[in-house]
């Protein structure tokens, strides 16, 4: 017993410093360009910027890069916009890694753009040092391009499909016993049918809402897992960005209003309060339809990115000491959030699934309640 | 003025560790009380938990964008 404890506590930490000398060899890459520019020779430097390699790691970016020790490679992903001279598609390396808006590129429709803190605007439209916000829509093209985020979502559902294809195919044969990753797989879809649908939207009508339930909850459970893998391909950060899980808040608010029924638009239109206080009720209600999706986008997107920024805040803690004397310390706090970080990944999965089922089901519910209490009031 | 952001995320976690304490201490209570439906508070625990978390992290949000 302790020995296996002993190997799995080695694995560990073995994990652990891997990634803290991936990111020593990508943070040293970063090093030598900051005293290229800065003229001066300073003793260490001014203080190791954990916010920069932070938002290096979480964020978004245009390419796709590999820091294992034995490979060190930048994939440029595909830039494609669409402008208003047509679509415009080109390899990202023509920015040359630039991200302060100096490299103007060219295309072949005549268009400048310019690239800024990883978004992409027209260089014609931009003032001489004007900052420009992400929300200025009209300096900027409609970008589609193909972003590390995108390839993560690519990742995540080849790796959905390829696990429920194979469960599938396990039970293609009904004459033979379920093995392999199936037994893994059918106990998590039967806790889905059993605990999360049937009691939330009742046992009539949760088959059609069964394929989306458990999507979503494949799909953050994935997801969210493969986000705490410290290994250099692996490691992308997807629904700790809160575009990804607008969007799927975006699903469960357009599949709860589209399934509700009369009695729930009753119930937020025409509320069972006394007339007079409808001008406050009804805009309650309203907003009470916005808001549930918005928590539901705002508690999984704070959790996950929590999460990453503690897991890699613990990891530069070695490089902010200064001292390899720190990396027990560290590496043994980064186990122990690692644990957490698991339960999170799975709770917050289970938790979005949970609560898309309640919405679903109060949209759908019949009118059961109402009846009971006339029958009180008569009977006092 | 990061001190401020700091300072309000630091609120925030308090907040969430009065919540989720109150919630471990009397769904633990409720378990010992009947160990027959330990599952269903520990169910009910795991959902209230998350819902709270939730709350103390919109602050937390609020903070970083600042």
């Amino acid at each position: 017993m302790t020995n296996k404890l002993f190997r799995y506590l080695l694995a560990a930490f073995l994990l652990v410093s891997f990634k803290a000398i991936s990111q020593h060899h990508e943070t040293a890459g970063q090093h030598a360009e900051k005293s290229e520019h800065q003229t001066e020779n300073t003793e260490h430097d001014e203080g190791f910027d954990v916010g920069e390699l932070v938002s290096h790691h979480l964020a978004d970016s245009h390419d796709y890069q590999f820091e294992l020790p034995f490979l060190h490679k930048t994939i440029h992903l595909p830039v494609i916009l669409w402008t208003n001279k047509g679509l415009s598609v080109f390899p990202s390396s023509k920015f040359k890694g630039d991200n302060q808006g100096k490299v103007i590129v060219t295309d072949d429709k005549g268009n400048k753009y310019v690239r800024l803190h990883e978004v992409i605007y027209y260089a014609d439209k931009l003032g001489e040092h004007e900052h420009p916000s992400a929300f200025d829509f009209d300096k900027r093209p409609l970008n589609f391009s193909v972003t590390k985020n995108v390839t993560g979502i690519f990742f995540s559902f080849i790796l959905l499909f390829l696990v429920m294809y194979l469960t599938a195919k396990v039970y293609q044969n009904p004459k033979k016993l379920p093995k392999g990753i199936a037994g893994f797989v059918e106990p998590i879809i039967i806790f889905i049918r059993d605990d999360v649908a049937i009691p939330n939207i009742g046992k009539a009508k949760y088959e059609k809402y069964m394929p989306y339930l458990l999507t979503v909850f494949f799909f953050i459970l994935f997801s969210n897992l493969i986000g705490l893998i410290p290994f250099s391909p692996f490691g992308y950060n997807l629904t700790g960005n809160i575009y990804i899980t607008f969007v799927l808040a975006i699903f469960t608010f357009i599949i709860t209003t589209l399934s509700g029924n009369k009695h729930y638009w009753k119930h937020i239109l025409t509320p069972d309060v006394p007339k007079l206080l409808w001008p406050i009720m009804i805009p309650i209600e309203i907003l009470s339809m916005f808001t549930k999706p918005f928590a539901l986008m705002v508690r999984l997107f704070a959790n996950i990115l929590a999460g990453h920024t503690i897991m890699i805040s613990l990891v530069a803690l070695i490089f902010i000491g200064g001292t390899l004397m720190v990396a027990p310390v560290s590496g043994f706090f980064v186990i122990f959030m690692s644990f957490i970080e698991l339960m999170v990944a799975f709770i917050q999965a289970y938790i979005f699934t949970i609560l898309s089922a309640l919405f679903i089901g109060l949209a759908i519910e019949e009118h059961g309640h109402e009846h009971e209490a006339k029958h009180v009031e008569h009977t006092i | 003025m990061g001190s401020l952001a700091g300072i309000g995320a630091g609120l925030a976690a308090i907040g969430a560790g009065i919540g989720i304490g109150r919630i471990g201490g009397s769904a633990t209570e409720a378990m010992a009380r009947q160990p027959e439906f330990a599952n269903k508070i520990q169910t009910a625990m795991l959902i209230a938990a998350a819902l709270v978390e939730g709350v103390a992290l919109f602050a937390v949000v609020v903070a970083m964008i600042k």
